[in-house]
């Protein structure tokens, strides 16, 4: 049997990934997640939003599909900008922020990997797939 | 005042804020906005109230690191109370844990800031 899917197609405007949380935490509740769990899925996929609003430079949606398995919950967040070499994004560190001139942000893909179970990125310059997985604990 | 603070108080020399919502670019400028008035006007210790904030994300933290940055050129200090879980691990995957303080009360925050 084919698994449950939800998909949303985002405009890109302000606090539009908003709606995406709200999605996931409705999933979250239909799969028993953790109250944790739910939290660490919404603000991953709040990241993976922003950067597909701010740093793909799409001008069209974003696309977001949940894909319900049984031992997991996997989301991907699918941009149609320019994307992006994640060798060449530094891992943030709080010491080199304060007290520095670099820039305080950056922190949307260190803390997308840090949230989820697995994350996967395929980005070529027609635009970006973020794959993350979430695994159901028993 | 912004819509994401809810109220603006002092208990022993130390402002609080309490913030209701999504903590992001304009919810952290909120903040900051409050802080950086306050700093003018001598004050260097703030506690965050985030009990209405469930949510955050990490360009509203952040504006959290600008304003941490800024209080320490003026040997001050902030600390934050009724996190949720989920903003808590934010703050320590973002390292601000390591330059400010989480309370699990306001009354720890205020005898202990």
């Amino acid at each position: 049997m084919k698994k449950p899917s939800v998909e949303l197609r985002l405009p890109i405007l302000p606090n539009m990934e908003l709606i995406a949380t709200q999605t996931a935490e409705v999933i979250s509740r239909h799969m028993n997640l953790t109250d944790d769990q739910a939290g660490e899925i919404s603000l991953a996929l709040i990241e993976a939003c922003i950067n597909a609003f701010e740093h793909s430079k799409a001008e069209n949606n974003v696309f977001i599909n949940f894909l319900i398995e049984d031992d997991s919950l996997v989301i991907k967040v699918i941009d149609q900008g320019i994307g992006f070499d994640k060798t060449k994004v530094e891992i943030p560190k709080i010491e080199n922020k304060i007290g520095k001139d670099e820039r305080k942000r950056g922190w949307g893909l260190q803390l997308i990997q840090e949230l989820m179970d697995s994350v996967e990125f395929e980005s070529t310059d027609e635009g970006t797939t973020v794959t993350m997985k979430k695994n159901i604990k028993q | 005042m912004s819509d994401f603070i809810t109220t603006i108080k002092e208990n022993n020399s130390i402002v609080i804020i309490e913030t209701n919502g999504y903590l992001n670019n304009v919810g952290g400028e909120a903040v900051s906005a409050v802080v950086y008035e306050k700093m003018a006007q001598g004050q260097t210790k703030f506690l965050i109230n985030m009990a209405g904030t469930k949510i955050v994300n990490s360009i509203g933290v952040s504006i959290l690191i600008e304003i941490i940055e800024k209080l320490q050129e003026v040997n001050g200090k902030i600390g934050y109370y009724n996190l949720a879980p989920i903003v808590a691990k934010t703050f320590n995957i973002m390292g601000l844990t390591k330059y400010s303080t989480v309370y699990e009360t306001e009354e720890a925050a205020v005898n202990e800031l």
